[in-house]
């Protein structure tokens, strides 16, 4: 089956600047696609390219199809959910869903259903006749949700669709957009600098930085198996150690570590030269702290543990975070869920040891 | 702020009001002295109404009024399009060719003193009636011209200044959602827009109703504005029908600008309580 | 709603015509009945009269000898430059306007000042008041000073009863009485961009200011003057510009000894039906305030590297 949406070599320049530099990306009919980043890395401007806001300088869009490359916004079957809601504030939340409609000159009668229909899905029944700021926040984004979908686009696109709301009204949000969205099978590309809001939204995630796209992958794929410092360090935290390739067989890798002073086992092989220069990556979530010195597997060197002095803690509920110092000077963040009320936890200035499994490990080449 | 003003700045203040109003206050109060002598005051006849009957029978007068109001409200209309137009190319074309002499163009009218433009008007006018015949000779048509050029560019200032606040994804909303450009502006931008828009209309309506200098250059035998009637009977000297004409044309702003400053604060107020009243309601 | 391929761009290319068309409407309007008129009158000042209608010697005319001639009279100029009555005029005019914007400034500030600090309610209330002369005729507005100012007006009453003086005072028709009209008529101006700027103006500067020992007179000349720098020059701008080549209130307030460019250009106009010079003393205005505002560009932009 062809991709839905086909983005096909894109770059966009803004004078000698480019915001986005060639990027190439598919989207699948009805998945959920998060384009994250941080801010002017150019997922904005990608997205407005798939509005029609922007014209690519060089590639071309395609939509179920039809190359849209140098279609203006008004012809494409696309519709927007903006950052700011842009609810037209001299209408009523009504005239606001019908708006679309209007344009597509259908008849009063089927607009007034479709309207009806949409304002009953998003809960704002009794609200027709209120105008924008008669609203509250989370109203407010239910009528741009409503406005956006009521044309039934084949693509509809979200400009940081959570991000004017408080964190309560979030989460709850997170589930209703999901839940609209398997209802009406209507295909998402949501723009967000939110990691956690992509990681709940998105079937898919694609990772921006500086105008290009790094790693696209299902959540899991891009927390577990990121591919670069960049994706490893800005999705969830991370320990990176710098190290040189031991031995390079293809069920294992052994690597030397200075900073850890034990080498570093990973269970997988990897694609590269034996001695070259390695970056390791590792969750604080995936080190275990202990006051005793771990066993070693019998038969082999001790390797997948260093020792260190905890220099900080924090208690979270939840987990709490640690800061170890290594012997060799390093900083290590670990942190460790909080299973038993009553346990003697570990505390401040505290010798311990850390020690991971051998799946833990990420060696990224990049 | 509750802190009291100091009693320097209070006095200043009354001085600085009863300076803009004194003048203004005698003028009415004198306009019902029934003496001819302005400046008497015949106590014995006043109060009077008769400098309002006989300015009410005064044709020139009346035809002078006819006619300022008809150059004014074309005025204020051509020159809100037209400002409209500029404002809405300022703000949303970006960098374009020739912008700076444009931004130039349109800041220039205000700066400019009046007897250059108006000398400049007249002399453009006298060049295309001799190359195309046309404006052939001067009256209401040159007059509502130069005006516009001037109030054009306080117009573009109004308008520009709103819309540069203004939120440019209800434009885009309004695009995405399928209406085309044009349709965009007039359902969406300037409905939103249009408090500024009237307002520009309402300064471009009053510059050109007030206008003197301007006028005098590009206005022909035949055509007097009111202004131009009422400086031609002031450099003779102070009479009572002036006096009541003044009258009548201060309060009319007057009531107006209240009336219209009033209903903003209104509204104003409304949005506000409206606004809380949504807040209050659960999501 | 879908688009077939043929149809590429063509959304785009007529909206940049569209673009074209609502750029080029106010911009032609601009160009025709404002910048051209400025080039007629640069050239028709390099004229000179006679008598026809329009009164003017055209500058490109066929000779005796069927030759297209350009002709270039500079004899407005050198007589403006001669005779020391427009040199005396463009320096009253400099003076009229500069002493006006000193007096609307120290009532302004004051006055401005006042406002901004007005309890909330009131605050709205005194804006409107000095807001609404500003939509009041402004020849009315004027012609109000001449009752009052007359021999045997209020203010002469006033003090004739008082016993102040015993003699009334000649007051119209002098340049006290054209100050007095500059400073009223476009004290509006003033008090606007002033009230604006100390309106923006944070109270708890002032605070930090005193309670780090600076006294309250010492705390305006340090802190709210400096930081309403920009609306002094703004008001001071709006006040000084049209006074330079304001023509009513000389007209109107003035004697026939208050020289004003404004007023000497509608004379050479009207009067004495003398275009070209009227065309040549507006060039000179016009270059006189250009400049003036080029200099003053360059001093602000030189001030922020300086410091």
């Amino acid at each position: 089956m062809p991709p839905y949406v086909r983005i096909d070599r894109v770059t966009k320049r803004f004078g000698s600047q480019a915001a986005v530099n060639d990027v190439s990306l598919d989207i699948t009919k009805g998945e959920i696609f998060c384009l994250l980043g941080a801010s002017g890395c150019g997922k904005t401007t990608l997205l407005r390219m798939l509005a029609g806001f922007e014209t690519p300088s060089t590639g071309q869009i395609w939509i179920d199809g039809v190359d849209v490359t140098h279609v203006p916004p008004y012809e494409r079957p696309v519709n927007m959910m903006f950052q700011s809601y842009a609810l037209f504030p001299h209408l009523t939340v009504e005239n606001n869903v019908a708006f679309g409609l209007r344009q597509d000159g259908l008849p009063a009668g089927e607009i007034r259903d479709r309207v009806a229909e949409m304002l009953a899905m998003v809960e704002l029944k009794g609200y027709e006749r209120r105008r924008p700021h008669q609203l509250s926040g989370g109203q407010r984004q239910r009528v741009a949700l409503a406005r956006a979908l009521v044309k039934r686009p084949k693509l509809l696109l979200l400009d940081e669709p959570l991000g004017a709301l408080d964190r309560k009204l979030r989460e709850r949000t997170q589930f209703e957009l999901v839940s609209i969205q398997e209802r009406l099978g209507v295909t998402f590309v949501i723009v967000t600098h939110d990691q956690e809001e992509a990681m709940t939204l998105a079937t898919r995630i694609g990772v921006m930085s500086a105008g290009e796209i790094l790693q696209v992958g299902a959540p899991t794929e891009v927390y577990e198996y990121p591919n670069s410092r960049f994706v490893a360090d800005f999705i969830g935290s991370v320990n990176l150690f710098e190290g040189r390739l031991l031995d390079d067989e293809p069920d294992h890798v052994r690597i030397e570590c200075t900073e850890l002073g034990y080498p570093i086992y990973v269970d997988h092989g990897i694609s590269s030269s034996p001695d070259a220069k390695v970056s390791v990556a590792l969750r604080p979530e995936k080190i275990s702290l202990s006051r005793e010195t771990p066993a070693a597997v019998p038969g082999r060197q001790p390797e997948n543990i260093a020792a260190g002095m905890v220099t900080d803690v924090a208690y979270l509920g939840e987990v709490s975070r640690y800061l170890i110092t290594l012997d060799g000077g390093r900083k290590v963040r670990v942190s460790q869920p909080n299973l038993h009320r009553h346990a003697e936890r570990i505390g401040w200035d505290e010798r311990v040891w850390l020690s991971w499994e051998p799946s833990a490990p990420v060696v990224l080449t990049q | 702020m509750n802190r009291r003003l100091s009693p320097f700045i209070l006095t200043m203040l009354c001085l600085g009001f009863a300076f803009l109003y004194v003048p203004i206050i005698l003028m009415v109060v004198y306009s019902f002295n029934a003496s001819r002598l302005v400046t008497v005051w015949d106590s014995v006849h006043s109060p009077t109404l008769k400098w309002y009957v006989e300015l009410m029978s005064n044709g020139e007068v009346l035809e002078a009024a006819r006619l300022s109001f008809k150059v004014a409200a074309l005025n204020a209309t051509g020159s809100t399009i037209l400002g409209t137009l500029a404002a809405f190319c300022l703000v949303r074309f970006g960098k374009f060719r020739g912008r700076s002499l444009f931004v130039g163009l349109t800041t220039a009218p205000m700066v400019l003193p009046e007897v250059i433009t108006g000398l400049s008007m007249l002399l453009v006018f006298v060049a295309m009636e001799q190359v195309i015949g046309w404006p052939a000779g001067r009256g209401a048509t040159t007059i509502t011209i130069a005006h516009m050029t001037f109030c054009l560019a306080y117009v573009t200032v109004v308008v520009q200044a709103r819309l540069s606040t203004f939120d440019r994804s209800l434009e885009e909303a309004a695009l995405d959602l399928g209406a085309r450009p044009a349709k965009v502006f007039f359902v969406i931008t300037l409905p939103i827009i249009a408090p500024s828009v009237v307002s520009g209309w309402l300064l471009a309506f009053i510059l050109s109703w007030d206008d003197l200098v301007i006028t005098s250059f590009v206005s022909g035998p035949g055509s007097t504005t009111l202004p131009q009637l009422i400086f031609s009977k002031v450099r003779l000297g102070v009479s009572p029908d002036i006096n009541a004409l003044a009258t009548l044309l201060v309060l009319t702003v007057t009531i107006a600008v209240i009336g219209v400053g009033l209903a903003l604060q209104r509204r104003e107020r409304r949005l506000v309580l409206e606004a809380e009243e949504a807040r209050e309601v659960p999501a | 709603m879908s688009t077939g391929s043929s149809d590429l761009g063509r959304g785009w290319s007529r909206l940049q015509v569209g673009r074209r068309l609502v750029l080029g409407v106010p911009y032609l309007w601009l160009c025709l009945f404002f910048l051209v008129p400025l080039v007629i009158v640069f050239g028709i000042s390099f004229s000179t009269p006679k008598i026809a209608m329009p009164p003017i010697e055209p500058l490109v005319s066929y000779g005796a000898d069927r030759v297209l001639q350009l002709r270039l009279y500079l004899s407005n100029y050198t007589f403006i430059a001669q005779d020391s009555l427009y040199v005396a005029a463009f320096a009253n005019s400099l003076k009229v306007a500069f002493v006006s914007t000193v007096l609307a400034l120290l009532l302004g500030y004051p006055m401005a000042y006042g406002i901004a600090r007005a309890p909330r309610n009131w605050r709205s209330v005194l804006f409107l008041l000095v807001v609404l002369p500003f939509f009041t005729s402004f020849l009315l507005r004027v012609y109000a000073w001449i009752g009052l100012l007359s021999r045997a007006g209020p203010i002469n009453t006033v003090l004739l009863k008082l016993g102040i003086i015993h003699e009334p005072l000649v007051m119209l028709q002098t340049d006290f009485a054209v100050y007095l009209g500059m400073v009223y008529s476009y004290l509006p101006f003033m008090v606007l961009p002033l009230y604006s700027a100390i309106e923006k103006l944070d109270p708890s500067l002032l605070e930090a200011a005193a309670d780090l020992g600076c006294r309250p007179i010492k705390a305006f000349f340090r802190v709210t003057l400096p930081l309403t720098s920009e609306g002094i020059l703004a008001g001071c701008l709006l006040v000084f510009i049209p006074s330079v080549g304001e023509y009513v209130i000389p007209a109107v307030l003035g004697g026939p000894g208050t020289l004003m460019i404004g007023r000497v250009l509608w004379e050479e106009f009207f009067n004495n039906r003398d275009w070209p010079l009227a065309s040549a003393v507006a060039v000179l205005l016009l270059l006189l305030l250009v400049g003036f505002i080029v200099v003053l560009q360059r001093v602000q932009a030189r001030e922020p590297a300086s410091e």
